[in-house]
């Protein structure tokens, strides 16, 4: 704890600083200066983080062969009682500062890539502005000392997102989407407020460090008391998931994702592939030692809606054609993929392994959607198209996109040794173990990852000739550098022993690869791989054919299982219909009325006594007279 | 002086002026006549004073004072009044308090 | 029946007739001359009750000051022989009623209550003695009082010749009795 972290402080800070400055005074600089202010301050940020990441794992001592928590900062924010205060702090523990590589690695390149993207943009500083806010709130989260703090930046980072979904404002089809993406995520935050309150009620306190002590009183309070069978903890705990799954875009809380893609590509990779929609992995991975100990229930939870929600993502992105939508399902799979991975892990030791495979997984993730994410941003700005119907071929005009986005395809795939193989493997191994009937469902979700992402790349680059307006070119090195050094990520960032660094305890333990099981899943994924090259390398007619086979099947996947139609009928024909529609009424007619009729009353009763005010002196002076003898009269007579 | 008369009588005639002055408050019309009743007022209580400083307290000096001291306050309540009764009707050209009604709703 | 006993019922008698003079009076002068007869009998009853220096004051001050001011004012606002229009009926009888009400509260708690008198020595009240006792801070000494209402007087007088001071004429102000 000697070791001094004070300077984590700046690493939130600068990016607040950056917003403030690009917010206030943006339109004074000139566009290029801002985006560059904006862009130095995150290598700042870059720099600091990967200082912090090496002194922390490298460079400070064990404490019991563990990494130990540091609080490098903390202050009380607001103080209302002795027992209840917010306060701000710093929590530095291995998964808070593997998030802050992986946000700053993956920021700091959508800085430098939208240089080039958003080149000519009107309202580029705006954008840059927005982008560090959303830099702050997401660095804010990820430090946060106390679950109060992380819901205040929690909602920070909701409105970011909303702001920068929301960027093209005079695009209708981007204002509903970011109205859509900020309701479904307030609504699951209700949840996870709820939760919060209930936690922290029951544990009576909001700090990280005193919650997730497993052997701490905290962890043992609360589940005695029950309701509906589950404890009160394991109800919080299912409260604050729901915020988790509105965050992390797991089934029903999905529908805003896809939407989301409306907002600028780069923005997409930051936000909806890498950082923000981990944030609720990132959560229940916080409170892991909890959900673990005093509510497994509730991890059952997670682990059987992130399988869910990974199938029914992976069918869906088989059937769109819209590049971002299937790139915007595949990340739903691959959360739902994660928090598969911590439902099914144990604690301590070798058992853990689903918790430091889920995070391995979003630390690869992040690297290779976001690659994805900005080399799909590389081809849209080639062909100014979002439709994969619209691309074909390629591969000669986009070279260096064309080699990312392969590596990110195999990658995602989980081909050796890229490095979603490694991650993949380790949470299949966990699954295995743990629930056999989740393994199953991931395998298959293994194989599909690896048909849709490859059906996407050979639509992409090879197909049918299309011919283009104008003939596509290669991007600016602003953007391919950041594609070449995330595809380097990629390609590397399996080989980091995770298991050494981050764990359930702290405590490293030794991994290996499981070959029995990883072999099956590198043949299921060439066989996705083969599948969508048969249908796809050279212009078919065989996806018509496999569509009109499973007609009714391609039809309800193509059409996302109906679930904004769902939505839409449970909204305005039920809660609006039968809720909503007579709360207007009530308050329009007997709140509203009740509080009209008074002041009419009022109004009806002052006009009518207001010849008492006559202005006439003598009047009033009759009455006060008149008052003060009866008074008198009273007092003498009566009183006693 | 004062041998033979109870201190009831001075008391009575005390009241007697007080209600005469309000009286003349509540129906004067003339805001002049207003300030006259007023003197009544403040007269009627003068004696009160200075009846009970007389036959109650013969050895002390209040009673005396305080008359003297409410003199001097009904002056210069009367300067400043006459002053008032001057500007309104200078403003209103009437000193009938019916007429200047402005804080009327 | 003593002689000062006539005199003061006679006083008494000049008192109660004069002010309801004054408040009935449908002349503003005569009201004044009134209130001018009532302000010097109250003096001969201060005469009665010994208070010689107060009497003397209640004629300077009252008869010469007050009431002449007022029948300054009164021939400044009205004509002398402007009759005021009679009195509201229901206004005065409603008066009237209060006030012979209040009267007869007053009067009956004054008859019913028993006053209890000091048996100190009565004071020798002269010019000396209020001098000192005016200036005095000891105990029984009324300088504070004195010097506020000096204080209050002065001020009375500044606001009375500011109020009364002619400024820019009120072009704007309602006139009810103009059309």
């Amino acid at each position: 704890m000697t070791t001094d972290f004070g300077y984590a402080l700046l690493i939130p800070l600068i990016p607040l600083l950056m917003f403030l400055l690009l917010g206030l005074a943006g339109n004074q600089l000139k566009a290029r200066l801002s985006g560059l202010l904006g862009t130095i301050g995150l290598g700042v940020v870059f720099v600091l983080s990967y200082y912090t990441a090496y002194k922390y794992f490298f460079a400070t001592e064990k404490i019991a062969g563990a990494f130990s928590k540091i609080t490098a900062f903390d202050m009380v924010w607001l103080r209302f009682s002795d027992s209840l205060h917010i306060n701000m702090g710093i929590l530095l523990d291995p998964i808070s500062v593997m998030m802050l590589v992986v946000i700053s690695t993956v920021s700091f390149m959508v800085h430098i890539y939208s240089l080039g993207y958003m080149k000519g943009e009107v309202g580029f500083e705006r954008f840059y502005a927005f982008l560090s806010l959303f830099s702050f709130s997401m660095l804010g989260l990820v430090l946060a000392n106390n679950i109060f703090q992380m819901y205040i930046f929690w909602e920070l980072v909701g409105v970011s997102s909303f702001l920068l979904i929301g960027f093209y404002y005079q695009r209708p089809t981007a204002v509903l989407a970011s109205k859509k993406a900020f309701i479904v995520t307030r609504f699951a935050d209700l949840g996870f407020l709820i939760g919060i309150l209930l936690l922290s009620f029951n544990t009576g306190t909001f700090d990280f460090s005193i919650l997730c002590d497993p052997q701490g009183a905290a962890i043992a309070t609360g589940s005695g008391a029950a309701f509906l069978g589950l404890s009160v903890m394991t109800w919080s705990l299912i409260f604050v998931f729901m915020g988790g799954a509105g965050k992390s875009a797991m089934f029903p809380l999905h529908i805003w994702l896809p939407d989301a893609m409306e907002g600028p590509t780069p923005v997409s990779a930051l936000i909806h592939a890498a950082t923000m929609v981990v944030a609720g992995v990132y959560l229940v991975a916080r409170l892991f030692p909890v959900y673990i100990i005093s509510a497994p229930d509730a991890l059952v939870v997670v682990a059987y809606i992130g399988a869910f929600s990974s199938i029914f993502a992976a069918v869906i992105a088989c059937t769109q054609t819209d590049i971002k939508r299937v790139l915007a399902y595949s990340t739903m799979s691959q959360i739902g993929l994660m928090m598969v991975g911590l439902g099914v892990s144990g604690y301590g030791g070798h058992e853990g392994l689903g918790y430091m495979a889920s995070m391995f997984h979003l630390f690869t993730h992040a690297m290779f959607k976001a690659l994805l994410f900005l080399g799909a941003g590389a081809i849209i700005h080639a062909v100014h198209s979002n439709h994969m119907t619209e691309m074909g071929g390629l591969r000669k005009y986009l070279p260096i996109t064309h080699i990312t986005f392969l590596i990110a395809c195999l990658t995602i795939a989980g081909i050796p040794p890229f490095s979603a193989f490694f991650s993949k493997d380790e949470i299949l191994v966990a699954a295995w173990h743990h629930d056999k009937l989740i393994f199953a469902v991931e395998y298959i979700v293994a194989g599909l990852t690896a048909f849709y992402m490859f059906r996407l790349y050979f639509n992409i680059f090879w197909g049918k000739e299309t011919h283009y307006h104008h003939t596509p070119h290669e991007a600016p090195a602003v953007m391919t550098i950041p594609l070449i050094f995330l595809a380097f990520l990629s390609v590397f960032s399996g080989f980091i022993p995770f298991s050494k660094l981050v764990t359930t305890d702290g405590i490293p333990f030794e991994g290996h690869i499981d070959w029995s099981l990883a072999l099956p899943s590198v043949f299921i994924g060439l066989v996705g791989i083969i599948i969508a090259m048969v249908m796809y390398k050279k212009e078919t007619s065989l996806p018509d054919k496999v569509a009109a086979t499973f007609k009714h099947g391609y039809k309800w996947a193509f059409n996302k299982f109906y679930m904004d139609e769902v939505y839409m009928f449970v909204t305005k024909k039920i809660i609006f219909a039968y809720i909503s529609t007579p709360v207007a009424w009530f308050d329009r007619h007997i709140v509203d009325g009740s509080m009209n009729g008074i002041s009419r009353l009022t109004n009806a009763f002052s006009f009518r006594i207001r010849e008492f005010q006559s202005g006439q002196l003598q009047k009033y002076g009759f009455v006060f007279i008149s008052g003060v003898l009866l008074l008198t009269f009273l007092m003498v007579y009566l009183w006693n | 002086m004062n041998n033979g008369i109870p201190l009831q009588y001075f008391l009575i005639l005390a009241s007697i002026m007080f209600f005469v002055g309000i009286y003349g408050f509540l129906t004067r019309r003339n805001l002049i006549g207003i300030l006259m009743s007023v003197e009544l007022i403040l007269n009627s209580v003068n004696i009160n004073f200075l009846a009970f400083n007389r036959y109650l307290y013969p050895d002390r000096l209040e009673g005396l004072f305080f008359s003297l001291f409410i003199i001097a306050v009904a002056a210069a309540e009367a300067a400043v009044a006459i002053a008032i009764i001057i500007n309104i009707y200078r403003r209103f050209s009437t000193v009938n308090v019916e007429h200047v009604n402005e804080m009327r709703f | 029946m003593e002689m000062n006993q006539i005199i003061f019922i006679l006083f008494a008698a000049i008192i109660v007739v004069f002010s309801i003079l004054t408040v009935t009076s449908r002349r503003i002068l005569r009201a004044a001359v009134s209130l001018l007869f009532v302000l010097v009998s109250t003096a001969g009853l201060y005469f009665m009750l010994n208070f010689a220096f107060l009497a003397a004051v209640q004629l300077a001050l009252y008869a010469g000051g007050i009431v002449v001011l007022i029948i300054f004012s009164i021939l400044l606002t009205s004509h002398i022989s402007q009759k005021m229009e009679a009195v509201d009926l229901k206004k005065s009888v409603f008066s009237a009623l209060a006030v012979i009400l209040g009267m007869i509260l007053t009067i009956t708690t004054i008859l019913q209550f028993s006053f209890q008198a000091t048996t100190a020595a009565a004071a020798e009240i002269n010019m000396e003695v209020i001098g000192k006792a005016m200036l005095s801070y000891e105990v029984d000494g009324f300088v504070l009082p004195f010097e506020l209402i000096s204080v209050l007087l002065l001020a009375a007088m500044v606001a009375a010749i500011i109020i009364a001071k002619k400024g820019s004429p009120v072009s704007d102000a309602p006139n009810p009795d103009k059309p």
